[in-house]
């Protein structure tokens, strides 16, 4: 084990840096991970040497199996660990997405590392100090009352020489004892709340950070595989005998995985050109224009999903009744690190490194490919370039692992842009049709459909005594067959960024009608108390003055709630009439995620949630037609970039009472309703469909 | 066709026995071992894979290696070779970065803008680094970092 890890430069560091005293309990370990090992469970387990290791050198080791994406993870776990062991905080390793080392977990994803596993380490950090306190006090012949634990060292109140340190207790050694129900720390944090410099940091300013792709094994071929040009075209005959004429080229075929390996990458991929293909031709499918009619076409009628009053009550109160159909676009995630893994078979044990948000599901996937059992299968996922919900399953560990058997040798797959794209699960496009009924300012009546998204966050915050709201397809899956032409799946905040561009967008079209404000109007509506805090804060930090919309100003504003937290962003934007181009001058955000642990790295998440929610709103598309996928790299896929930046203000809402809420997601949430109804504010044309090219929006106005 | 290939590779002779049509990326990584160049697109349109030859910021997934016979190259690797850089350090100071893959090519290309124009304004850095693509949307911070790190290089750090 120990020998293995040296032998990999990813592991290689924390080992040398923990001590070597760590090594002698990682293999006893397991049986403590072992028995909450399912499939489907959530939870980790309950013994707190899962989670930390005290090396003889006092140096401490955080484990948790949750991967580092670049969400700030591994600084995030560091310092609840610290926080609650009472160590300090750059003597504490982080070790993520191990599933030999670290504890076992469903997959980073949901916003759950905040609100489920820092607590859980949290737990274990506390139990380990007061275990450590007790077995001091016997030690020094001490009342445990007279002992403080900091920085790593128990001592005696009056007498602080009367000391020992963690690494002296403990002796590299796993920690038997346990005490039940210890609390963890309620208040005067001196490492949470605090914004510490990322732990990934010098890893990833001096370039040494390994990302799956970066494993170097002796011996490794590259695999370049043979892909068919659409979804649903199935390979009919491939020669690959050009490509095999090229010194140094293997080539492996089992079943329809033809691949084409060289221990040069770049080698690989040119001799997979040589390789001429047959492919049946795709049946007719929709492109990029179509989808939303096939979708009403084909989609069963919507299942209702929250229902409450009467519907025809509603209509009868309703003085006005406003109706729209919303369309939102499949879009890419995108990670600057394509889907990578580097895998090796040795002595019957499988290693795969994977740019993988689920290491845990990529190590049953290999399992269950090469018809191994899932302990012969050990997958780290320590370095990973960007997820965003798009690397929750990893094809290409299952493929380099079925490679590496197949040719004995280590094999690294790193798919090429252009595979990214194509097996990308794209978040799902989605039709949104809202009906809805306005009384004296208030709205009596709302009857909402969604069509491929999902239902999550459809269902309005708002005091709406009479509402139905029915969905059909989703992320998830249940999608009728043939409803999305391709794979589709969680794209950061899934399904809430298509319903809340619908509903925000709505409720402004509301508030125009009853000639309101639209904040005025949102808290004439709403009483959730949290929710109508974010919208004051922002609009009192954004300096916001009453007025109806369009009022010209550009200014556009949406709330919105992702699992518990709540968000409301505030745009400024500009429209040229001529060209439709649209810019963003200014996005201010107030967010209400509870307990912060990390400012700054919250702060992050929001930054990074304003530019991609740029991309989503103003011009990320996918265009496919016949299951091909016709955006395929950055040149007719275009993210955000430096030009795009406006000036962005986070506001974090103190709010200590409700427990860390996750980050990753919720900030993202409404930047779509916001800029579409700054736009409408600016020039009085409502863009009903994401993205807001130059196109959509001269078509709006055209129609204003 | 094969050749053997000289040049400097953070200051040091180097030489590669290949064929010298092939791209700068793939023979630092797969050849050389220097895996902090990074492949992002394979067509020139991200700057993840940038490094700098002769002082000028280069995509070396579009650098044939015979472009570089003779020349100066710079890495990732060779930027803090004695101690970090400024720019690190700034993009330190200012957590710059996330997922850290773009980040590689976006001190290399922000040392070579430095080069030409050591205290660039804010907009000049934008325009000089709008082609270097960052998905987790650090680029507040990144913009930070190099006129950070543009104000350290003038103090003589």
């Amino acid at each position: 084990m120990a020998e293995q890890a040296i032998a990999t430069p990813m592991t290689r560091r924390d080992l040398l840096g923990a001590g070597a005293g760590l090594f002698v309990f990682f293999g006893a370990d397991l049986e403590a991970q072992e028995p909450v090992r399912l499939p489907g469970r959530q939870s980790g387990p309950s013994d707190f040497n899962a989670y930390l290791k005290i090396g003889a050198d006092g140096r401490v080791t955080c484990l948790g199996g949750k991967v580092e994406l670049g969400q700030g993870a591994m600084t995030e776990l560091a310092m609840a660990l610290a926080e609650e062991l009472a160590v300090a905080l750059d003597t504490v390793d982080v070790v993520l997405g191990d599933t030999d080392l670290c504890p076992f977990d469903m997959g980073t994803f949901g916003s759950m590392c905040t609100p489920l596993l820092v607590p859980a380490v949290r737990r274990a950090g506390a139990e380990a100090k007061a275990v450590l306190l007790a077995m001091t006090a016997e030690r020094l012949n001490v009342p445990a009352g007279q002992l403080r634990a900091e920085a790593g060292i128990i001592s005696e109140s009056s007498h602080p020489s009367n000391a020992v340190t963690y690494g002296q207790l403990v002796e590299g050694k796993r920690i038997e004892r346990r005490l039940a129900n210890v609390p963890v720390k309620t208040g005067a944090f001196q490492v949470m709340g605090s914004s510490p410099r990322r732990r990934d940091g010098p890893d990833k300013v001096t370039g040494s950070a390994r990302y799956a792709g970066d494993i170097l094994l002796p011996g490794l071929l590259h695999a370049a595989i043979l892909r068919p040009p659409a979804h649903g075209a199935s390979l009919k005959s491939a020669d690959t005998s050009e490509a095999e004429k090229i010194p140094g080229v293997r080539v492996v075929r089992e079943g329809s995985l033809v691949a084409v390996l060289h221990e040069r990458p770049d080698v690989a991929r040119a001799a997979r050109e040589k390789v001429r293909a047959e492919f049946d031709n795709p049946p007719a499918g929709p492109d990029d224009r179509t989808i939303f009619d096939h979708f009403l076409k084909i989609a069963p009628e919507p299942r209702v999903v929250a229902h409450s009053g009467d519907l025809a009550e509603g209509e009868r109160l309703a003085a006005a009744v406003v109706e729209q159909t919303y369309l939102n676009s499949y879009v890419a995630h995108a990670p600057m690190e394509t889907h990578s893994a580097t895998a090796q078979v040795e002595d019957g044990k499988v290693t795969v490194w994977a740019s993988s948000q689920a290491p845990f599901q990529v190590k049953n996937a290999v399992a269950s490919a090469l018809g191994v059992t899932a302990e012969k299968v050990r997958v780290i996922s320590r370095y990973v370039g960007g997820g965003f919900g798009g690397k929750t399953e990893a094809d290409q560990g299952v493929e380099a692992a079925r490679l590496a058997r197949l040719t004995g040798k280590p094999v690294q797959v790193v798919y090429s842009r252009e595979e990214e794209f194509f097996y990308d699960r794209f978040r799902p496009a989605a039709v949104m049709k809202i009906r809805a009924g306005l009384a004296n300012g208030k709205i009596v009546l709302w009857d909402g459909q969604v069509y491929g998204a999902g239902e999550r966050e459809a269902d309005p915050f708002y005091e709406i005594p009479h509402r139905r709201i029915a969905s059909v397809g989703g992320w998830q899956g249940g999608n009728p067959p043939g409803m999305h032409p391709f794979s589709v799946g969680a794209w950061r905040a899934p399904s809430v960024n298509s319903n809340t561009f619908a509903r925000e967008s709505h409720i402004d079209l509301l508030a125009a009608k009853a000639a309101m404000d639209p904040l005025a109007f949102r808290l004439n509506n709403l009483a959730n108390g949290r929710i109508r805090r974010v919208l004051e804060t922002a609009a009192r930090e954004f300096g916001w003055t009453p007025a109806g919309t369009p009022s010209g100003r550009g200014f556009g504003m949406a709330c919105g709630v992702y699992s518990n937290a709540c968000n409301a962003t505030i745009a400024e934007v500009a429209v040229n009439r001529a060209t439709g181009a649209i810019q963003v001058k200014r996005v201010l955000m107030a967010l209400d995620e509870g307990m912060v642990v990390n400012p700054d790295g919250m702060r992050q998440q929001a930054e990074g949630s304003v530019m991609m929610g740029l991309g989503y709103s103003l011009g990320e598309e996918i265009r496919f037609r016949n299951g091909e996928v016709l955006s395929n790299n950055f040149d007719s896929y275009r993210i955000p970039r430096f030009s795009w930046l406006p000036k962005i203000q986070i506001v974090l809402l103190d709010n200590p009472d409700t427990p860390a809420l996750g980050g990753g997601e919720p900030p993202i949430i409404s930047m779509g309703a916001a800029l579409a109804n700054a736009v409408f504010d600016a020039v009085g044309a409502r863009v009903l469909q994401l993205p807001m090219t130059p196109e959509r929006v001269k078509a709006a106005l055209a129609q204003s | 066709m094969e050749r053997s290939v000289s040049f400097t590779l953070n200051g040091q002779s180097t030489t590669v026995k290949t064929d010298d049509e092939r791209m700068l990326l793939w023979v630092l990584r797969s050849d050389l071992g220097l895996t902090g160049t990074k492949f992002g697109c394979g067509e020139g349109l991200c700057g993840a894979c940038t490094v700098i030859v002769e002082d000028e910021a280069l995509r070396s997934c579009a650098t044939p290696l015979k472009q570089v016979a003779g020349k100066r190259v710079l890495t990732i690797e060779g930027i803090g070779q004695h101690g970090l850089h400024a720019i690190q350090r700034a993009f330190l100071s200012h957590q710059a970065f996330q997922c850290g893959y773009c980040t590689p090519g976006m001190i290399l290309s922000a040392y070579a803008l430095l080069l030409k124009t050591p205290h660039p304004t804010r907009e000049q850095v934008a325009r000089h680094m709008e082609d270097n693509l960052c998905r987790c949307g650090a680029h507040p911070r990144i913009l930070d970092a190099i006129q950070e790190a543009a104000g350290a290089a003038k103090a003589g750090a």
